[in-house]
């Protein structure tokens, strides 16, 4: 079932088999094409103009235009290193951020398996203290993984929670703690600062943490990920997003304008609501699905 | 960025002014910076160039007014066809006077369902009417505490058969619940699913075969882009939507996916969610959405004064 048929950016469609003239429709259509990944108008124009100046009046082949687009968006999104940044010594903490409903919670689950696996000991913070049933939630994905789980009761301080959390690893030996945070909109002012103020908590137990703050970005979203971005990373000093629900019809080429303007890599994709749909970022494989 | 859009349109009409009508020649600057607005508003790129196509055709031959610019003249033109293309209204949940009206609500994951069961609760309440919401959620880990929790914050009765791994029979056992106990309405929430996950959306077609909900509607998030077509054209085919319901607009996100999902399914659009808690659910009104959609509400608003102007004088 996930399947891509359900696409329509199939650039393949613009090209006969004996070729196409590179004229004005093709470009229309081609920015059409490009829009529909939601990488935004300007990034959109950029690709298209650059192929018009290269290949304008002559008759390409598919694989030739698809090459260079892929290309160029490769090397935009070429990244010195998906990796957790890990602590020299003691844990490792990782929070967590982005707006409602994008896929906090369930990263955390799905990460907190992966790294698990992999023969880390974790805790898991449940720092949304606000949402109904936020913290049985993340409840629910601790059992699942066996790790341990600090929560703090509803409407607790999640900079108490989080506090709690770095301690409790700190205490059991844990080589990594991921805080959950509730959902909140980059427009709150209040709620932003409470970011703020979780990362200044933590960063009280252990000098250097967080080592990691990850954005989660839906990757149904559309040009107010770039607002989103922005926003959690003035607050919050993002290091890198997770790019969820990737496994839908959406492309999410909203990263492409994102990875220009601030420099964020992109660590991680969701690819489903299993514990092992996660997977590491990969340029290529991304870059290839944008245009499929 | 709005003022670079104001700007580009400045330019664009300033050759026109005072040539008293618009024409196929003279709009076209003007008409390509409006859809660049509206694809940055993540309205999909289909919907945007029907919508322009069909701006152009009822803008062509229109006067412009001698105290307006000509491009305040298509830019009020453009906000008057959103409007009208984002109504009618209709906010009622279309009660049924006898037996409980079923509601279902559907979406993408994390669209915003389940929040919404209970902002359409306290709506009801309002009238004195005490919903009962059904825990169609199977999937997603605490989502029946999720909505045991706001039933208990609004004094609302929640079904839930916690062993039951078929949401089919939990939804039809809900409703038969909601019968016995004479609950007029009835709201499921169903779990969040991907419209090409052929399993689950057939899975909420069977849903639909068993308990035929009265209303159905869509709940969008607010800062969905461009694959809003697909999904929702998805959603609507496998249930034939009545309504629409868009969250999350409390941000800054421009909500242009609304628009290419009212054009994709053709019904009404009933509410938008403006915050987390049950309170934040407000009627549609297309004015606003329009606005905020094409973010040149200084023009519109010059535009309409002269024409309230004139208006007068005849
Ligand atoms: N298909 C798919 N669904 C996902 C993915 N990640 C999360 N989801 C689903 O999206 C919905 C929201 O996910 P959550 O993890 O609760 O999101 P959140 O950001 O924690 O939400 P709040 O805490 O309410 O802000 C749930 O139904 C998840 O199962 C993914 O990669 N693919
Ligand atoms: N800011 C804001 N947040 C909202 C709004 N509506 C819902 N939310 C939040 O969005 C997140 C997801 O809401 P849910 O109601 O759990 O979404 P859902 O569609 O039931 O999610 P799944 O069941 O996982 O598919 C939660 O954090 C809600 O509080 C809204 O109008 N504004
Ligand atoms: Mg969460
Ligand atoms: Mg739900």
């Amino acid at each position: 079932t996930k399947t891509r048929q359900a696409l329509n950016t199939d650039i393949r469609d613009l090209f006969k088999s004996e070729g196409r003239l590179v004229d004005d429709e093709f470009l229309n259509e081609l920015f059409a094409r490009l829009i529909r990944t939601d990488m935004g108008v300007a990034s959109a124009e950029a690709v298209r103009d650059d192929i018009g100046t290269r290949f304008r009046a002559r008759v390409v082949h598919f694989d030739d235009i698809l090459e260079s687009i892929t290309a160029q968006t490769r090397e935009l999104l070429a990244q010195e290193s998906t990796e957790i940044q890990f602590a020299e010594s003691g844990p490792t903490v990782i929070l967590v951020v982005g707006v409602n409903g994008s896929g906090k919670t369930t990263s955390i689950g799905k990460l907190a398996y992966h790294l698990h696996s992999t023969g880390h000991k974790i805790v898991l913070g449940a720092g949304d203290t606000f949402r109904a049933a936020a913290v049985e939630q993340l409840t629910v994905w601790s059992g699942r993984i066996g790790c341990e789980i600090v929560t703090g009761k509803h409407e607790a301080d999640p900079a108490s929670v989080a506090f709690q959390t770095v301690e409790k690893a700190i205490e059991i030996g844990a080589d990594i703690a991921i805080i959950d945070t509730a959902g909140r909109l980059q427009t709150q002012t209040n709620l932003m600062q409470q970011l703020d103020k979780i990362r200044r908590v933590i960063g009280k137990k252990i000098e250097d943490a967080p080592h990691e703050v990850l954005l989660v970005l839906d990757a149904t979203a559309g040009q107010n990920a770039i607002s989103q971005a922005r926003g959690f990373s003035e607050a919050a000093g993002c290091t890198g997003i997770v790019l969820a629900k990737l496994d839908g019809s959406a492309k999410g080429g909203v990263i492409l304008p994102i990875r220009e303007q601030f420099q964020l890599p992109v660590k991680f994709v969701g690819l489903g609501e299993g514990l092992e749909d996660i997977a590491k970022f990969d340029s290529t494989t991304f870059a290839k699905a944008l245009f499929e | 960025m709005f003022e670079s859009l104001s700007d580009g349109l400045q330019s664009a009409f300033k050759s026109l002014s005072g040539k008293g009508k618009l024409t196929e020649g003279n709009m076209q600057d003007g008409l390509e910076i409006v859809k660049r607005s509206m694809l940055e508003a993540d309205v999909s790129y289909s919907v945007v160039e029907d919508f322009m196509a069909q701006v152009s055709e009822r803008a062509l031959g229109k006067r412009v007014l001698l105290s307006l610019r000509p491009h305040e003249e298509l830019v009020n033109i453009v906000h008057s066809e959103l409007i009208s293309i984002l109504g009618p209204v209709d906010p009622s949940l279309h009660l049924k006077k006898d037996g409980p009206t079923i509601i279902m609500l559907c979406g993408l994951q994390g669209s915003g369902k389940t929040t919404t069961c209970g902002k359409l609760s306290q709506l009801l309440k309002e009238e004195n009417i005490t919903p009962l919401l059904v825990a169609a959620d199977l999937q997603r880990p605490a989502a029946i505490d999720q909505l045991h929790v706001i039933g208990d914050q609004l004094s609302v009765p929640v079904f839930s058969d916690k062993g039951n791994q078929d949401p089919v029979a939990v939804c039809k056992a809900g409703v038969d619940k909601a019968i016995k106990d004479g609950n007029r309405v009835v709201i499921l929430d169903t779990a969040g699913r991907l419209a090409i996950d052929e399993t689950l959306m057939a899975e909420l077609k069977r849903i639909d075969k068993k308990v035929s909900p009265d209303q159905v509607y869509l709940v969008v998030d607010g800062m969905t882009g461009q694959d809003a077509v697909n999904s929702a054209g998805a959603f609507n085919e496998a249930l034939e939507l009545d309504g629409v319901i868009m969250t999350k607009l409390d941000g800054d996100a421009r909500g242009g996916a609304l628009l290419s999902v009212k054009q994709v399914t053709g019904v009404p659009i009933k509410f938008i969610g403006t915050g987390e808690h049950f309170d934040a659910l407000e009627p549609f009104r297309p004015e606003g959405m329009a606005s905020r959609i094409l973010q040149m509400g200084d023009i519109v608003a010059a535009a309409r004064e002269a024409h309230r102007i004139v208006d007068e004088k005849e």
